[in-house]
């Protein structure tokens, strides 16, 4: 219908600042934009008008603009969200939005990253077992007991979760052995299915989907768009039965963040009056578990949302050694394992004024 | 260009499309041992059919005993204003439920009945509950289960063959720009990776097409990205044919407002469970547009209308659960009429109708996508909506029993949206996605013994590559023409304004006019940017499927001198029996649509004597009638 014109509430729209991080797998920066926002929009919409004006190649996923489909993951003043579900309301007036790629996966062009990562795991996950004496027409179940299932049925696949697991996120290395809660709740879906045959989905998710990694931080669980109980109602009830029989990862790996641990968490020197911080080495700083049950402040905040009216940053460059080279092997490094291309001294989720991408690698010297 | 590499594969059926119907389709030809290929343009999972709420249209007879396929044969073609194609209708008729059933030993969880089967909804058209859902993600679980389906069926080969593609694999952010022939058979597909801007080429003897509609054309549509009826395009230009092009579904209930959510559907679940149309000055005006072919069906006063929701057995249903393209005509005059809101839409009540927490429970995921993306409580407020372009009745026309698509081409299938003929003018909410099932198994058996049969397999011709190559670098290649944008704003405007819902001789004419302008534009559109994951390039591509679609659909609603279904003329707002027995057929000559008229196939006696008379005799020719009569004479 043509409603365009008829508008008679939409005003006329103001001119916003954007950034947005533009580039590929070999480096790119945060560019600024200034950009048309009418009343009533939302950050895709924002996006698609860039592709029409000054951007035409600027890279997005998106497809329904409804908050079903789960393609325009992103993320945003360093809160990972559906753009076609933020809306520009929910920050001030001339405040500076800022357009980053989901971090845990790697940079295709812009905004896309490569989340092929999560449909290996979902390809790794073993499917439905329809029981073997059912005919097709002759299933039946109560709604009550379809209900714990059809609520992990109502994931999108965003891979939001995926993004913000620590596990992963500050451990490439993990993603060989760790499914991550996307799939957790896959399996935890399977194992409460009424019909499902299969009977091990639990000892499956602990051997196979590295279901111990999973420390409970939440994190999943506080993104997702669906508000799925990732952790209450999917990861927890799936370790319940098996923690005890088996072993848990989660031992060993609680051991060595608690020997890290020892130094007192630095708290990050706040980016906006030195400009960009360049993380020196990484020692100290607990280990993260990107805004989980254990900082009870980032915790409340992360509840509340995350405060849009603040001054912005500026970027955060990579932890580099005294080369400028990321230390990338055990050898050379002060953990066991590969550092966050972020910084492993940079906590997450990040301090609000430390809420710019760096892509990791950058090689390019920044503004 | 210093040099083009092209990745090549073979395979035996290749799938373009991702949605139901083509993962449906890629189900079967993989069952039927055939190593496929499925190609989407988004990502595995993401597809249109993701997006459909309402549910899937099935006579299981669950929550009614009385339906049966009969019942569904005779609303679909009554929804369809009987130009549907009988043997599809009857075909999806007969085979939905066993397509529904099926998902559920792939592990989809619908809705359950208190005796533990599959829940059904009333919806617009449908006599009976025969909608299985799932809360209001109906869409989300049809394409998660045969996405995991075919998860499962890739765990099979990697048990027997160590390898998950070994039999079927998925090209996600892949799209076909072409269809290569050898002579008048299909010998592969051509396309490029939307990532790395790189060509790759299918060799396959059976293609089968599942790419979805065209809504893309339009301003305001529920359509994605996605929906630039590439399908439509490649069957054309292989020498395939399209029919029913006239015919657009607006959904009658969209969003007006706010801006950025215009478009975006409330599923027609909101009034079968209760919610009211009003206009601005408060008045449930529906009943004022009651057609006469539905008076014995619908109610006429509002008491009658409310006592349905309890005791549908003995009152008629409230004017609201109408079908569709009533419903979006009635919006219509009303904004028309001065009594619309200020966004140009109409109010949908449902706030004042059941209690909040019945509507959070009932409608979970509308209430929050008003409340998240418009800040608007839809168990407090009304919410504004008016029609939006929303699906394409008119596609690739085939023959129905194997999703074979006419024309001169052989190796062509099509199923789902991007097929015609089965839902004839008009689309009964929750056909769709039973259609993509029923007829994307058969498309994708039909393909897979297509390619069985077969004694030499077709090559593809070096030429034809090349041109493919050129055709898709040239908008990189040129900086002189016009942004691809501007050329679909363009594009939208003409379409929206002269070829939307309510169209006029003089109108199409000029759209005609104007849609030939665009044709010289399009040709020289360039595109900034590299190939690498550049959407202003992929618009360029799409852009010339877009505008050919466009042309049919103009042609033929210009020369359908009627209003059915999804196509009404102002300058002929009456239904003609003479006009239901003729489909519009497009193919392409050279470069420009040709338009043919091509008679309906006639209904087998045992199907038409499902109706009475009565209702017949609005929809048939005099003769058709006399006919008729002299059937049921002999029956006696
Ligand atoms: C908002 C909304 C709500 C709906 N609600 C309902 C409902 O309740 N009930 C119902 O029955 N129907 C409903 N429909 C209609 C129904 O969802 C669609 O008609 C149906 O999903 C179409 O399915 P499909 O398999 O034909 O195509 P789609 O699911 O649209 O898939 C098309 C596929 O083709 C691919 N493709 C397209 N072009 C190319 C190319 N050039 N190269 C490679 N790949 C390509 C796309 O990437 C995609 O994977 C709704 C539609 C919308 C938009
Ligand atoms: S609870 Fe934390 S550790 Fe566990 S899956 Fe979720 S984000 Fe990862
Ligand atoms: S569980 Fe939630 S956050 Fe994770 S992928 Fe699904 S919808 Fe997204
Ligand atoms: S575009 Fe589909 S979730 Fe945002």
């Amino acid at each position: 219908m043509g409603t365009d014109n008829t508008q008679a509430a939409g005003k006329p729209g103001a001119k916003r600042p954007f950034r947005i991080w533009r580039g590929d797998e070999n480096g790119g920066e945060l560019r600024d934009y200034t950009v048309e926002v009418n009343e009533g929009e939302v950050v895709l919409d924002v996006i698609h008008r860039l592709q029409a004006t000054d951007a035409p190649d600027l890279a997005c996923r998106w497809n329904c603009k409804a908050g079903k489909c789960g393609s325009c993951s992103m993320e945003i003043n360093g809160k990972p969200r559906l753009s076609c579900m933020t809306r520009m309301s929910t920050f001030e007036e001339g405040e500076t939005v800022t357009v980053t790629p989901l971090r845990t996966f790697p940079v295709i062009r812009d905004l896309v990253t490569d989340v092929s990562f999560n449909y290996e795991k979902a390809r790794e996950t073993p499917a439905f077992a329809p029981p073997a004496d059912v005919a097709p027409g002759d299933y039946r179940m109560q709604q009550v007991d379809v209900e714990r299932s059809q609520e992990f049925r109502k994931c999108i696949e965003c891979f939001l979760c995926q993004n913000v697991c620590h596990v992963i996120r500050d451990h490439e290395e993990n993603k060989q052995a760790f499914s991550g809660p996307r799939f957790f709740i896959r399996a935890a879906e399977l194992d409460m299915h009424p019909l499902d045959a299969k009977t091990d989905r639990k000892e499956y998710a602990q051997s196979e989907m590295g279901l111990g990694f999973c420390n409970i931080t939440k994190c999943c669980t506080e993104v997702c768009p669906e508000h799925i109980k990732i952790t209450d109602n999917g990861i927890i009830p799936m370790k319940e039965r098996v923690v005890d029989r088996r072993y848990d990862p989660l031992v060993w790996l609680g051991s060595k963040i608690f020997r890290r641990g020892q130094v007192p968490q630095t708290s990050v020197t706040s980016g906006h009056s030195s400009g960009a911080v360049t993380a020196s080495g990484a020692h100290g700083g607990a280990h993260s578990h990107a805004g989980g049950s254990h900082d009870t402040a980032a915790e409340r905040q992360a509840q509340q949302g995350v405060n849009w009216h603040r001054e912005v940053p500026h970027p955060t460059a990579p932890a580099v050694d005294v080369n400028g080279k990321l230390p990338l092997t055990e050898l050379t490094f002060d953990r066991a394992a590969a550092p966050s291309p972020f910084g492993d001294d940079v906590t997450f989720p990040l301090p609000p004024e430390h809420l710019n991408f760096a892509h990791p690698q950058q090689d390019e010297p920044k503004h | 260009m210093t040099e083009t590499r092209i990745e090549r594969h073979h395979y035996d059926v290749v799938v373009i499309g991702a949605g139901g119907a083509g993962l449906r389709a890629a189900i079967e030809a993989r069952l039927a041992g055939k190593k496929t290929a499925i190609i989407s343009k988004s990502l595995f999972g993401k597809a249109h059919t993701v997006m459909a709420e309402g549910g899937a249209a099935a006579a299981m007879g669950n929550v009614n005993s009385r339906d049966n396929w009969q019942v569904h044969f005779r609303d679909t073609m009554r929804g369809g204003k009987f130009l549907n194609n009988f043997r599809m209708a009857e075909l999806h008729a007969k085979e939905s439920p066993q397509r529904i059933w099926e998902l559920e030993t792939y592990g989809a969880l619908f809705d359950r009945t208190k005796d533990g089967k599959i829940s059904q909804r009333n919806f617009g058209g449908h006599e009976y509950p025969r909608l299985a859902h799932v809360g209001d993600r109906t869409g989300l679980e049809l394409i998660r289960t045969l996405q995991q389906k075919i998860v499962s069926l890739q765990q099979e080969d990697k048990r027997d063959h160590g390898d998950y593609e070994a039999r079927i694999k998925v090209f996600s952010e892949t799209t076909i720009t072409e269809l290569l022939l050898d002579g008048d058979r299909v010998a592969g597909a051509f396309g490029y990776f939307r990532e790395s801007g790189d060509f790759v080429l299918f060799e396959a003897p059976a293609v089968v097409l599942a790419t979805g509609g065209v809504g893309r054309s339009y301003k305001v549509t529920s359509n994605s990205w996605e929906y630039t009826g590439d399908g439509h395009a490649l069957a054309l230009r292989a020498g395939a044919t399209l029919i029913n092009m006239e015919f657009l579904q607006f959904h009658p209930t969209g969003m007006v407002w706010p801006p950025s959510v215009k478009g975006i559907l409330v599923t027609e679940s909101v009034r079968g469970d209760g919610g009211v149309l009003k206009n601005s000055e408060g008045t449930r005006f529906m009943f004022d547009y009651v057609p006469d072919v539905f008076r014995k069906q619908y109610a006429d006063n509002e008491d009658e209308a409310d006592r349905w929701y309890k005791d549908p057995d003995n009152n008629r249903r409230p004017p609201e659960l109408l079908p569709r393209d009533e419903v979006a005509r009635a919006i219509n005059s009303e904004v028309k009429a001065g009594r619309g809101t200020p966004a140009g839409g109409v109010f949908l009540d449902i706030a004042s109708r059941l209690p909040a927490e019945e509507i959070r429970r009932r409608l979970p995921s509308m209430y929050h996508q008003f409340k998240e993306l418009a800040d608007v409580d839809i168990t407090k407020e009304p919410m504004e909506v008016g029609p939006t372009c929303h699906y394409v009745m008119g596609g690739v026309e085939v023959d129905p029993d194997s999703g074979a698509a006419y024309g001169t081409v052989r190796g062509l299938f099509a199923a789902g949206e991007v097929s015609g003929g089965m839902h004839g003018s008009n689309r009964l909410g929750g056909n769709s996605l039973s259609d993509l099932l029923v007829f994307g198994k058969r498309a994708g058996g039909h393909a897979a013994s297509y390619a069985d049969q077969l004694t030499s397999r077709p090559a593809v011709s070096v030429a034809a590559v090349e041109a493919a190559v050129e055709t898709a670098l040239a908008p990189l290649q040129r900086d002189t023409g016009e942004s691809p944008y501007v050329l679909q704003q363009d594009l939208q405007a003409v379409m929206g304004d002269l070829v939307g819902i309510i169209r006029r001789e003089g109108e199409l004419v000029d759209a005609l006019r104007r849609l030939a302008e665009l044709r010289e534009r399009v040709a020289k559109v360039s595109a900034a940017g590299g190939r690498r994951y550049n959407p202003g390039w992929h618009l360029a591509l799409d852009l010339r499927n877009m505008l050919v679609v466009s042309e049919c659909t103009a042609k033929a609603a210009l020369e359908r001198q009627e209003s059915r279904g999804g196509h009404t003329r102002e300058d002929h707002p009456a239904m003609d029996p003479k006009w239901r027995r003729v489909n519009l057929v497009c193919a392409l000559d050279g470069d420009t649509v040709r338009l043919t008229r091509k008679p309906l196939p006639k209904m087998r006696s045992e199907l038409i004597s499902l109706f009475d008379r009565g209702e017949l005799a609005k929809y048939l020719t005099d003769e058709e009638l006399a006919e008729f009569d002299a059937l049921t004479e002999e029956e006696r």
